[in-house]
This record gives structure tokens, sequence and C-alpha cells, in this order.
């Protein structure tokens, strides 16, 4: 209910915020919008012993079209992403993160930085194939979403790097669907599909399915995408590559959902998402 | 001028709670208050091997550091289990707010650490190192009667703590005489009563005495009961009830908190307050339901119903808390329904298990029962290809029959459960739905509907029935008022009934301004302090209006009589020539020979002429109301659910809503509880559960895992009244704080079950899980599904009884 | 404890200074500091929403926000939201449509419906019901609030 100890500091730069994070050692965390850490902190499953406040840094917010493709400053929140409505699936899936209020404070690189398998934006940007820009004190790197997500709540950040930027292709063409599924409202994703599709005469020219809460990490349904792309467009095949959603996953149960139930829950998203993928491309 | 009782007037309870200028129990701060953090067990059954203090008493800001062993000396007794029932033994193990010795489920508190601020005290209770030797678990209570599992307490040799029998008739010749029986395993399972406020304590020392500020449903009996704890006289104990933010029956209870504020008070002559953290609340805060009913149902061929059997176990948790062993059995009353039967036998067993106690929540006993009638008339009525409703119509008791002597010697006051079932067809085209319901399901959509026609027993008194003389609670239930009219013509009500939401202040102000004759927003009703008004027994159980608005009442018009008497006097006139018509007292047939209130009160305080000796100066009198009987509210609800066959996923897409509790008081507030007890129910129906892995590790212990529904999981409702008087109160009125809680977990399951028809699903056990329903769709496992599991002998305590399936374990 | 921060924030339009540990509560800086009782705390987990404000004219919980994020920030709570005229409108609809009973989530669930307004002022049922999807109620089922956004709306489109 209440955080354990640590100590604060402002940062005024990134720059800043690298050299707070570099004296703290590894027990040093980031705070940005705070909705991933501040939670576990106060459970004291999480124990900082500095916390580096970047949430003032206006630099890190905003969402930008540049060179055909989407730059999202870091500190940019869910509710900025919500109300993008260029953004496509990527406001509608921003929009059914927790609540409102989560979504004014929690930001679209905390969320990424955190790796969840069960929010929704990781799944979301491994479909997109996009990537994030992070620095430290040996400079930018870009680091692309199949390599950030390594493990539960684990990812290939340094503990001395920044995510500055996120980005995502635009994906011009593509219809998109977005499924997922909740016991309530304001709960995490017991599984989360997205589906990006690009039609051309009639057929599949491509496909992205990404998945939430599959397993350790946010997943590609690449089978399902295989047994779609270049094919017909149609319910039949769509139903047919969707059984395939969940081939090789290991899903981790919980007192709500079995592997085997959530398996069977991808399938049944994936084929709603690639409906509405479908037919938003045609 | 109508009378203001049947209005809607608006709260006077709102302009402070809507700008933030409530005074809840943790927003008080005392000077030089103290902040306690207790320490409770990990371990859900194990010996403490040793307590070490040190490195929390060496922080700074660390006032003390107490263990069980430390605070013996603070409590004469431990903490008060209030029934005693004639003939029967019940198991009572010694209940300490710091546990000694033993810890019995996780969450049992084993120390406190008292600090300057709540944050040094939270860090101080994590430096308190406990050493535990665990003991063998025992979590399902079918598991924990069998032969050789593990004790809870030893010392009793058994984890049965008592059983307790109610019957009429001859159930085994009923049932012999059925052309058609049928038999059903009913789980009602574990819930929590979550009021969005959390618990909080203060104690406060001054002088001689102590104060407690507390989240409490009951403050008079609190004070009763922790004055024999503490061992101090109950004059030297004051207990607030400040405004409380929604009890649901968590906060009917006498809890070890509230004691250890009073106790380290005294000892460390500070204040000091405990606020509840909410994972506190899911641990410590009791349960609510957990029992398994397993039901017995016979009928004739043409659905004349004979005989019913009911055996239940329930489980109880560790302890004994003030009414734990005697919810089971609290609806007893109506354990038969709306119906008529030959013969009833209900036989309960409870039974101890390594977790926290089972006690009050809304409904207690009520909807467990109505739960599985309800449903066990479904499943009879598929029995006898009849429809459910019309099944029900057959045996419903006649409203010419009322005031009913059922089979268990109870008496229904008063009912019309055909007109209710009529209203709710009104609302509700049953034939049009069932049109509606085929071409839905041509199209893969799948709705279904349920039905429950309920009746509850409230309006606790009367004393005589369920005190020491009738089932043995050691307490009266009696409810109490003072009417105090103050010089100017304003008027004070005292009620000794503590609400917490239900709109007392509103309600009790209408009653008493029509037989004061002045505007209800001239008139203030206090509750909630023991220093303040005569005793009472606080507000649970549906009883306020019924009893202590029936109190008020009473307290009302004896002052109006004396009023009358003084008017008389000022207008030489007789005084039963003197009515009150129009909020003015003038006497019959003269309208222009009249006073007001206010001129009557101030010459009862100030008197401008001489008044008869007999009329006593002052304008206030006390009442003191036991009912005759209990008062039955009734009614017919319908719920309308999609299943997404594909996912499991249930979803309340319409609920239609009839309710009878007497005449409406004020049909706003009415309306007001029985959404708010819709909710409750399809919460358990559908997303809560308290949940224990097999080590007795609280699975659910947060709001992000025990899923109260949001306002997005819920619908508009639809309610519609029917108004029956109760004879047994001059008002009328029954209660309906609990209704909707009890009536709507039948009608949600029966719906989920109807929608599932083309899949043959004939029961699921709550809470409905999209995982759950899935399964059932698709036929895996058994026990929750297709069809229930075979009974056995009285369906207990054999393995081929335990709970679920293989694929479902201990998860919900 | 940690070095203390100091915090600047506007709070209810009125300039506030504090040296606070930087562990502290946004809730409890407000409630136990300040004295804004009005806003509650009712789980651990950002779930019911008793606790919402305004920080700088947007919801949040404020279980989740250290004081210490709010410096230099405008923050709204119950207490600030009747103004000069008295009620704001959605406090006079909670009231005339009985959106209330115990009053414990009520602060918290005006704050949520008042950012929902701002974000939409003319929203259908569905809406506002997800909109307050990150508050809980256990007394009123919900029906009531939402009928008191609903005619908050109504009034402020209308006005």
């Amino acid at each position: 209910m209440i955080p354990a100890e640590f100590d604060y500091v402002r940062a005024d730069s990134v720059d800043g915020a690298l050299g707070a994070l570099a004296e703290g050692g590894e027990d040093a965390k980031l705070l940005a919008g705070g909705h991933s850490l501040l939670p576990l902190m106060k459970l004291r499953l999480a124990v900082p012993t500095v916390l580096v406040d970047i949430g003032g840094l206006d630099e890190l917010r905003g969402v930008e079209r540049e060179n055909g493709g989407w730059r999202v400053g870091a500190l940019t929140t869910h509710a900025t992403l919500q109300d993008t409505d260029e953004l496509g699936v990527v406001a509608r899936a921003a929009s059914l993160i927790a609540d409102q209020q989560v979504r004014n404070r929690g930001t679209i690189g905390g969320s990424l930085a955190h790796g969840d398998p069960a929010s929704d934006l990781p799944g979301v940007l491994l479909a997109f194939d996009g990537s994030v820009t992070a620095r430290s004190g040996g400079g930018e790197r870009e680091i692309a979403a199949a390599d950030l997500f390594q493990d539960y709540l684990t990812t290939s950040l340094g503990a001395d790097e920044v995510i500055t930027t996120v980005n995502m292709p635009a994906l011009e063409g593509y219809g998109w669907g977005y499924e997922k599924f909740t016991r309530r409202a304001e709960d995490w994703a017991m599984v989360g599909v997205v589906a990006l599709v690009k039609a051309s005469g009639g057929g599949c020219e491509d496909v992205r399915i990404g998945l939430t809460h599959m397993g350790p990490t946010p997943l590609r349904a690449t089978a399902a995408e295989d047994a779609l792309r270049g094919g017909p467009l149609d319910a039949e095949r769509i139903a047919a590559a969707a059984e395939h959603a969940a081939d090789g996953t290991e899903p981790p149960g919980d007192a709500n959902a079995t592997p085997d139930y959530k398996r069977h829950l991808a399938r049944v998203l994936t084929r709603r998402a690639l409906e509405s993928a479908a037919a938003g491309a045609a | 001028m109508t009378p203001y009782v049947g209005q809607a007037i608006r709260r006077k309870e709102d302009p402070r709670m809507i700008s933030g200028r409530a005074n809840y129990t943790d927003d008080i701060s005392l000077p030089g208050m103290l902040h306690a953090a207790i320490v409770r067990s990990p371990e859900a059954h194990a010996a403490i091997v040793s307590i070490d203090k040190s490195a929390a008493e060496q922080r700074s800001g660390v006032v003390a550091v107490l263990t069980g062993e430390d605070m013996a000396p603070d409590f004469a007794s431990g903490l008060p289990m209030a029934w005693d029932p004639p003939g029967v033994d019940i198991n009572v193990p010694d209940h300490w707010p710091l546990k000694r010795g033993e810890v019995k489920h996780v969450g049992d508190p084993v120390a406190v650490v008292v600090a300057v601020d709540r944050y040094l005290a939270v860090d101080a209770a994590e430096d308190v190192i406990v050493e535990y030797d665990p003991k063998p678990v025992v979590v399902d209570p079918e598991a924990a009667l069998e032969d050789g599992a593990p004790l809870v307490w030893e010392q009793f040799g058994t984890n049965k703590t008592h059983e307790w029998a109610v019957g009429g008739g001859d159930v085994a010749a009923a049932l012999e005489a059925a052309d058609v029986v049928v038999e059903q395993r009913v789980p009602n399972h574990r819930t929590s009563g979550a009021p969005i406020e959390p618990r909080a304590a203060i104690g406060e020392p001054r002088a001689e005495s102590l104060t407690l500020y507390s989240t409490t449903q009951i403050p008079h009996i609190a004070r009763l009961l922790l004055a024999g704890m503490l061992d101090m006289p109950e004059d030297k104990l004051r207990v607030i009830a400040p405004d409380v933010g929604g009890g649901f029956g968590a906060k009917l209870q006498v809890y070890g908190e509230e004691a250890l504020v009073l106790a380290l008070a005294r000892r460390l002559g500070r204040a000091v307050k405990w606020t509840e953290s909410r994972s506190e609340h899911m641990t410590t805060s009791h349960h609510g339901r957990d029992q398994i009913a397993y039901v017995t149902l016979g009928a004739k061929r043409d659905g004349t119903l004979t005989g019913l059997k009911v055996r239940i176990v329930a489980d109880l948790g560790a302890y004994m808390q003030l009414l734990t062993p005697f919810i089971p059995e609290l609806g007893f009353p109506v354990m038969g329904g709306c119906y008529r039967f030959d013969a009833i036998d209900v036989h309960f067993t409870g039974v101890f298990t390594n977790k926290m106690c089972t006690d009050a929540i809304r409904g207690a006993g009520r909807p467990e029962a109505t739960y599985w009638i309800e449903l066990t008339m479904d499943k009879l009525a598929r029995e006898l290809d009849m429809d459910p409703l019309e099944l029900r119509r057959r045996n419903f008791i006649p409203k010419e029959e009322f005031p009913f002597e059922t089979k268990l010697g109870i008496v229904y006051d008063s009912g019309d459960y055909h007109g209710s079932l009529d209203r709710l067809l009104e609302n509700f085209d049953i034939e049009g739905f069932r049109r509606e319901q085929a071409e839905l399901r041509e199209k893969g959509i799948h709705r279904g509907v349920g039905f429950s026609t309920w009746v509850e027993v409230c309006g606790l008194a009367p004393s005589r029935a369920v005190g020491p003389q009738g089932v043995g609670l050691q307490a009266a239930f009696w409810e109490s008022a003072m009417v105090r009219v103050h010089p100017s013509g304003s008027a004070t009500v005292y009620t000794g009934t503590s609400p917490h939401g239900q709109g007392l202040d509103t309600s009790f102000a209408q009653i008493a301004a029509d037989r004061l004759g002045i505007d209800p927003e001239n008139v203030d009703v206090l509750h909630g302090d023991t220093d303040q008004g005569p005793w009472g027994w606080g507000t649970y159980g549906s009883r306020s209006l019924s009893v202590g608005g029936e109190a008020v009442a009473k307290a009302a018009e004896k002052v109006q009589a004396k009023a009358k008497r003084i008017c008389a006097a000022l207008l030489e006139a007789s005084p039963d020539d003197i009515e009150l018509a129009d909020g003015r007292f003038q006497v019959r047939g003269s309208p222009d020979k009249a006073k007001t209130m206010a001129e009557i009160a101030f010459a009862a305080h100030v008197p401008p002429q001489e008044l008869p000796a007999e009329i006593e100066p002052g304008l206030e009198e006390n009442s003191f109301y036991d009912p005759e009987n209990f008062v039955f509210p009734f009614g017919a609800h319908a719920c309308i659910v999609d299943v997404d066959v594909e996912t499991g996923k249930v979803q309340v897409v319409r609920y239609v809503a009839v309710d009878d509790c007497g005449p409406a008081i004020n049909p706003m507030l009415i309306d007001g509880q029985v959404h708010g007890g819709i909710v409750h129910a399809i919460g358990q129906a559908l997303y809560e559960q308290i949940v224990y892995d097999e080590d007795g590790q609280l699975v659910t212990g947060t709001f992000v895992d025990y899923a109260l529904p949001t306002a997005a999981e819920v619908p508009s409702f639809e309610t519609d009244r029917t108004e029956t008087p109760s004879p047994v109160n001059s008002l009328g009125v029954k209660g309906i704080g609990e209704a909707g809680t009890i009536a709507a977990t039948p009608a949600v399951t029966a719906a989920v079950i109807d929608a599932l028809q083309p899949f043959g699903v004939e029961w699921l056990d709550m809470p409905h899980t999209p995982m759950r329903v899935w399964n059932a769709i698709h036929g895996h496992g058994h026990g929750n599904g297709h069809g229930p599991p075979s009974l056995g002998e009285h369906g207990m305590g054999s393995a081929g009884s335990g709970p679920s399936s293989p694929d479902e374990g201990g998860a919900p | 404890m940690s070095s203390a921060v100091s915090v600047h924030v506007s709070v209810n339009g009125e300039a506030r200074e504090a040296e606070v540990d930087p562990r502290l509560l946004l809730v409890h800086w407000l409630r136990d500091e300040l004295g804004l009782t009005g806003t509650h705390v009712g789980c651990d987990t950002t779930n019911c929403g008793a606790c919402t404000v305004h920080l700088n004219g947007e919801s949040v919980k404020s279980c989740t926000v250290l004081a210490v994020q709010a410096d230099g920030a405008e923050v709204t709570t119950i207490e600030g939201m009747s103004g000069p005229d008295g009620l704001h409108p959605l406090q006079a609809a909670f009231r005339e449509k009985h959106g209330l009973q115990c009053g414990f989530c009520t602060p918290g669930m005006i704050m949520a419906a008042a950012d929902l307004l701002n974000r939409n002022p003319d929203p259908t049922e569905e809406e506002v019901r997800h909109g307050l999807e990150g508050n809980l109620c256990r007394c009123t089922g919900y029906h009531n609030i939402v009928q008191a956004v609903l005619t908050a709306a109504e009034s402020e489109v209308r006005a």
C-alpha cells in the first residue's frame, strides 16, 4: 500500500536522466507515468533505491508522421494515443488499456519497457514490426520489437538505457482488427489479438498477427499468418488460418484461464480480428 | 397537504457527500495520534516459534511493538460469538485479537506495530521477524469432515463445529408420495463484502474513558462487547460510527482491530488509528456464503410439491466471529421459498477450515436458500416438462391464505406472489422473448432468461423468536428512537440503527415530519454515537425501516399526542378535538383555531400560560419497539443474458425486477437499494469469488483478482413494485436492503442455463466465468455442466461428491 | 527518511508548497497534510478509483501518483468542484438522480465523470459506462450514477 523508501532525482534532460541512472546503480529505476512501477512498489514487489523521474521531459512527448512512419515520443500517454485516430489500431488498443485515469498517466515507453505480455501495446508493436530508439551514455540504438521482448517482464534494454522514441511503419492500406478478451472492462487481457491485413485483388498480400498474454512475451502468430498470406481473403480461409493462431504457444495459465482455454481463445479472437482487418482492407 | 412519506425526496445526506465534506473514520485525525500496522501470518496453519521485534523497535518513530503474549493482560476475553442455541453444542475456540501459540489462516494477526505515522508503522511491521512451524492445512469443507483430515483445532478432535436442524411434517413420507424427485448439489461460493471504504478504527483515551471511532454497522453492540473484552464499564466506552462507506455485513462485526486500538490507546495514553488496506480486507474482513446444499425436492406429476429435504455443509473458516455459525441457518424461516409443502427437513453441518471466518454478507443465508430452491424448482420443471413459471404458480401460497403458517412454524405476514409474477410479466413479454430467442439462435446468438420468484425474511427482531427464548442468539432485536422537538419547532430524531448508505437520514425524517407536522428539512436524524440517544441494535438484515423506522413513528406519535394536549390547552379545546392537518394542529371543524408545531414547541419549553399539571415541560419522547413477527418481502425477477458460446462469456443484457416491500416511504431509495443489490448478486454469479489454493494461500487478495463488476459490465435496470402492506407494523413496511442480492443470483444462473439449452447444459457452478461456461458447453469436466453428480447417501462426505472436475482443480 | 523534495502545486487554485518524502503518495499528501479528505482510498492496486483527482485537468488515481510527480501541476479535488455559483452540474445531478448511497466512491466517481464529459460532452449510455470503468461502486449498481452523468451532460449541452 505504501512504497519503501527511495531517493528521488528529477531529470531535466535525457542526458541528466542517464547520468542519474548510472550513478544510482543497479537498483535505480526510471519513473515515467509510473503506472507499471508504482503499483508494484506499493505492494513492495519492486523496491528500487533510486527513482529517476523523466516525467518532465516534454521533448519525449508527441506523435509525429515522419518518413512514411510514426515517431511516437516515449512519454506519450495512452490517452494521447487513444485520441490520435490516425494511429488506427494503435489508438484502438490504447483506448482499451485499463481505464481513463490509467490512460491519462501511463506512457507508451513505460509500457514497452515494462514488457508485460498481458499489456496491450507490446503485441501491437510486434505486429507492426516496429522498434524503439534507446539512448544510453554510449549513444543511441534502435531495437526491433522482435528483439526487445526477451522474457516475462524482461526486455533487452540495458539498465543504463532510456527509450526515447517508438517507431512504427504507417502500414498504409492495411485493415486492422483488435480483439481483447477480459473478464471485466478494466482488466488486463486474458488473451488479446491484433491483426493487420493488406489486400490486393481479393487476396491477402500481407498479414501480421500479434498475440497478447499467450506466452512470457508478446508473440506473432506466424503459422496463422503463413496460412493466410498470399491466398484468398475470404471467411473460409480466414477461419482456417485462425485455427493456427495458437500453434506452438505455451501460454501461462491462471485461476481464470488454463493454457488450453487460452489457446482456444487465441483461435477465436484471431478469426474475429482477421475478419475486421479484412473488412477494413477491402 | 400530501404526506412526505411516499415521496421521492432527495437525500439529506448528499450535500456533504457530493462536496467532499463527509466524515469517514479514516478522515479523522486527532492530536498526537499514532498509527498501527499489523503483522499477519503468511501461513495458513502454523505454530509461532518465535517473534523477533528488535529491528522494528529500533526504527525511529516506532512507539511500540507488541505480540499476542505481550497483550494478553489487555483482554479479559477474546472476540465474542453470540449464538448459543438450546440443546446444541458449538465448538468455539479462543479468538484473541493477536494470536498466541498458533495461527489458523493466512492473515491471522500476530503482532502490532505502533508508530508516529502510517508509513513508518508499515515499514516497521516489515521488520518484525516471525518464525513459523507449518502444520497441515485443510481448505475444502467436505474433505475436512473426512476421517483423517488435518484438524484445524486439535482440542475438538473434529473439524465439525456443530449441527443444527429444522423441519416440519414427515419428509420421508412426503418424498415417498412424490411422483418425481429431483436432487441437486448446489454450491454457493465464498465471497467478500468489499465495501469501497475499507475498515478503520481509532482508539482515543480521555481521562478514564475511551472513545472508539469505527467503521461499524453496530456501535451499541460493539460498545457492550468491547467493554467486556477490555474489562471496563460500558459507560466509560463511547463508540462512534461516523459516516460509514458501505458495510454489506462486513462491518456487522466486532473485530480484533477495534479491540486492539482501544487497548493500545489505554496502554499508550495516545490516540491510535488503524486503517485496513484492501489486501487486509480480502484476507481478514469476514467472508460470506461458502456452503454446499444437497437439495432433494419431490412433486406430484401435476407439479404439486410434496417434500423438501436439504443437507447443508457450511464452511465457517478457522474461528467463530459474532454470528459465524448462525449465518447459514439465518435463512431457515424462508427455506421453503414462496411455496407450499407437506414436509420440509433441513440439516446444517458447520465445518472449520484454515480460512478466514465467514459471517453475514448482504443477504446472509437467504441468498443461499433462494438460490437452491429456485434453481431446484427449475430443474423440477424440466423434469416434469412443465413451464417453470407455471410450476411456481401452482405452488405459490395464495394471497388469501396470509398470514400463512409454514411447515416450519413460521408465519409469513403477507404476500401476493401471483401478483408480483403477473406484474413482472406485464413488464417482460415472455412469449415475445421466446420468439426472439428462437430467431437469435438461428443467427448463432444464445440468449436466455432466468426467473426468480423469491421471498425473504427480514426485520430482525422479533426478540422472542431469535433471542435466547427462540433460536438462541444472545441478543434482542427491538429498536429505539428518541424524537426531540426543539423550542423553535425543528426536531432531532435519534435512532438506534446505524445507517451507512441506506438514506435513513432522509426516510426517517419523512416518517417523523408527517407525524410532527413539520418539513423533513427541519428534522435532523442522528445515529452512530453511543453517547447520544438511546441504545440500539444497529443496521443489518434489512431491519432498519421495519423496526427502527417503526420506532421513530411511535416516538413521533407520542410527541404528536403531547403536542395535541398542549395545543388543546393553548386553544382551550379538548385534546380529543385536536387534529393534525395540513401541517397544523387544529380544532376539528374549526381550521381557523390552530397552532403550528413551532408555536406548540415553544409553549412546551416556555409556557405562555399555565398548562395543565399533568403536562411535563419539554417535547421529547422515546420509543422501544419489538415487533411481533418478522416481515417477509417478496418479488419476481427476470434476468436476460447473452452467452458468447465461442468464448463462454456471459453478458447481462436486460434485467426486470418487481419487488414488494410494502408501502414506499421513499421510492427513490427503494430503487437504489434494488439496483445495488442486483449488481451485488450479478457480481457473485458472474465475477466474484474468494479463492484459496490447496495450501490455504489466498489467490484473490486484491481488487485485481477479486473482480467487482464495473459500470461497463452491467445494464440499466427496469424496476417496478407491488405494495402489499405488512400487518406487523403500523407503516406496513418490509425491508429492501438485501432484496436484490437475495433474488438475483438464481435468476442469473437460470438465464445462463436457459441460453445453453441447445447444448444440454443443466448445471453450472457460480461464478460463471468464461472458461467455466465454455467448459460446460463443450462437455469438459463433470459436476459442472451436464447434470449433477450422483449424491450418494445424504450426498455428503463421500469422495465422489467432492467439488468440481479435475481440470478445474481448486481454481475458479 | 530519504531526503525531502520540495514541491509547488496549485491545489484547487491555491498555491501550495511543501517538503515531502519522495515516496509520499499524492492522495496521502492531499488527505493527511492538506486536510482535503474528500479524496478517498479504497484499494491498493489502482482499481477502485475512489482517489480520483484531476492533474492538469485530467483524471488520475492519486494513489498511484507520487506527490513529487505533481510538482508544478494543477490539482483539482472534489472540494474544488463547487464554484461561486454553487454545485458543479455533476454534483447536482448526482443528488438529483440518487447517484450515491454511502458516498465513499462519490468524489472519485464525480471527478472521473468530469473528465469523461470533458472528453465527450454528449456521451451515450454505453460511453458513460465505459468511461467509468475505472471506478468501483458497491452501493448503487451504477444505474443512477449513469443517469446522473447523462443528466449532467444534457444540462451542460443545453446550457
